[in-house]
């Protein structure tokens, strides 16, 4: 099977690792913290202009993959609202002994509610596992795009990416 | 007859960006279009746009169109709804219509901003009702609000077939398959990556072999296709669907630049037939300008820039503005054009717009 984003509209690992864009192993451990899937280069800066703390980097050409620093990174979540292509995620690796957190940017209705159990999913719209609704972010400076949080067991922190949208 | 100073066709990003040059150096502006609302295809765009902040990315397209209504109302542009052009006659008039009746208006300087139409797609039961337009849908449930069918198949992996099956899916839709003759998506990865997510699966190397149905869409068979193109046997589906949409590009709407007489050059990554142009926006006619996804398919934010530097060369051209004046305001909107049209998607175009001024001999240059 062919692998990538131009193939299967889902980002490989390979694509993945290579990008700018995600933190490391050790920022991973120590708190929230952003993670950019965007492996493309595509004339875009939305999320270098809307981090507060410079910790996104695009540059010059516009068309530069975004790169992420991560000891700058506070977590705030702004880039993953501000985020026209929906491709940042924040994660939260060590929220407990055994379970992560994830953010990700939400456009359908209705929205979950906070405490509902949803079925995650991962970069394919494929179930991954059961998960818990822990915060909905959905200010106006968001213009309707809806921040949902869930909690997952922690191996699943890499890919539980949204959730199935209710009909 | 009716005279205006200059008459701009089209009131989407193009001919709105424009206007609002002429009307800001001080010149007299007649907008028309054809619809009854102005903004062209950006009041179908309810998605974050990309590019940078000049080009406002992140704001939702429709807002976009918002803020340049607001700033043609506050420069004084007069703008005539409901107007569709028929032709452009000698001497620079203008013939539309209005309340039913043939008008003519007369333009010292014309600005072309016309925009684009889709392109269609034959097949067998192509004509069946639930066969549409991927834009046609778009317009129906972010204008009309009403959604065009329950299990849709999108035809295309370009930005439009994207968007429009996220939209699809937004407005409660379901979208069971996209198609995409190509070997690879077409459009940006991030627009492809969102459907995926939601669970649409994506066949590249497929196309649609026949719609079946008796009084409307019942369901299509699509076929794998090999390197050639050429259907493979064997690899038919059927899917089961109410609703087709067809996302296989846009081609110019260029009918008012051939009746004018403007010399054409066919440049296929910018959708075909374009007329030829300037740096300065300029057609082989004098007078004559041209911007937006008429001198080639891009998007909102190109369609502006172009818009903006035929408004400043034709203020200029006017004597609305000195050469130099001009220089350094055109020089400003080349660059923003120059970075947007960076990167694997951008450069084609870039490569293809540099060609197109390049057969221009003599044009006008700022330099
Ligand atoms: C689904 C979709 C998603 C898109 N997403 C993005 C995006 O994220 N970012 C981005 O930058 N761009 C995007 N675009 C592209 C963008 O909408 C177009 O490139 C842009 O609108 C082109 O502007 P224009 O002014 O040249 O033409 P248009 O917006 O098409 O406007 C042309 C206007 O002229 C009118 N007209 C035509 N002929 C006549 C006539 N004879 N008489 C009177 N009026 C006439 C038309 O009715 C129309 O109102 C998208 C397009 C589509 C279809
Ligand atoms: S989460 Fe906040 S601090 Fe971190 S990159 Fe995004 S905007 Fe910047
Ligand atoms: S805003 Fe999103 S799509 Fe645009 S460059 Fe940043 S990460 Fe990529």
């Amino acid at each position: 099977m062919a692998k990538g984003i131009k193939k299967t509209g889902v980002p490989s690992w390979e694509e993945l690792k290579s990008s700018p864009g995600l933190p490391d192993a050790d920022r991973l451990e120590e708190g929230p913290v952003a993670f950019i899937e965007c492996v493309q280069e595509i004339p875009c800066n939305p999320c270098e202009t809307v981090c507060p703390f410079g910790a996104i980097e695009v540059g010059s050409p516009i068309t530069n993959l975004p790169k992420l620093y991560g000891e700058k990174c506070t977590g705030c979540g702004l880039c993953v609202a501000a985020c026209p292509g929906l491709a940042i995620f924040k994660v939260h690796k060590n929220y407990t002994n055994t379970t992560s957190l994830v953010e990700f940017p939400f456009e359908y209705h209705p929205l979950p509610k906070t405490g509902e159990t949803v079925r995650c999913v991962n970069r394919e719209g494929k179930f991954v596992v059961e998960g818990k609704v822990v915060k909905i972010r959905n200010s106006k400076q968001f213009d309707a795009t809806a921040l949902v949080t869930v909690e997952v067991p922690k191996k699943y922190f890499l890919e539980v990416r949204s959730i199935e949208r209710k009909r | 007859m009716k005279k205006t100073q200059v008459a701009i066709i089209g009131a989407g990003p193009a001919g709105l960006a424009a206007a609002i040059e002429v009307a800001r150096a001080g010149g007299e502006v007649t907008l028309l279009d054809e619809n009854h609302k102005p903004g062209g295809q950006l009041f179908k765009q309810i998605h974050k746009f990309f590019g940078s902040r000049e080009h406002r990315a992140g704001t939702r397209g429709f807002r976009i169109g918002e803020k340049l209504l607001e700033d043609t109302e506050k420069l004084g542009v007069k703008v005539l709804l409901d107007s569709p052009v028929y032709s452009i006659f000698k001497d620079f008039v203008i013939g539309y219509i209005s309340d039913g009746r043939e008008k003519a208006i007369q333009a010292e300087r014309i600005i072309l901003a016309t925009g684009a139409s889709e392109n269609a797609l034959a097949f067998p039961g192509c004509t069946l009702p639930g066969v549409m337009g991927a834009g046609a849908a778009q317009t129906m449930i972010n204008v009309h609000r009403v959604l065009p069918g329950k299990k849709i198949i999108m035809v295309g992996s370009g930005n439009v077939g994207l968007i429009v099956s996220y939209q699809l899916l937004q407005a409660g839709a379901d979208v069971i398959a996209l198609i995409e003759a190509a070997a690879e998506i077409g459009g940006y990865g991030v627009h492809a990556s969102k459907i995926r997510r939601a669970g649409v699966p994506i066949y590249t190397s497929y196309t649609i072999q026949e719609v079946i149905g008796k009084n409307s869409v019942e369901g299509a068979v699509i076929v794998g296709l090999d390197e050639k193109w050429k259907p493979i046997k064997g690899t038919e589906k059927l899917i089961e669907a109410d609703t087709v949409c067809i996302a296989v590009g846009l081609s110019p709407l260029a009918e008012l630049a051939w009746l004018a007489g403007c010399e054409f050059a066919f440049v296929p990554s910018l959708g075909g037939h374009v007329p030829k142009h300037d740096r300065n926006m300029e057609t082989t006619i004098k007078g004559l300008y041209a911007a937006g996804d008429l001198t080639g398919i891009e998007e909102a934010s190109s369609a502006m820039e172009e818009g903006r530097l035929a408004g400043i060369a034709c203020a200029e051209s006017l004597g609305l503005y000195s050469k130099e004046e001009a220089r350094d305001l055109k020089e400003k909107v080349w660059a923003r054009l120059n970075t947007l049209r960076t990167g694997p998607f951008g450069k084609k175009r870039r490569d293809a717009k540099d060609k197109l001024i390049e057969m221009m001999e003599g044009g006008a240059d700022i330099g």
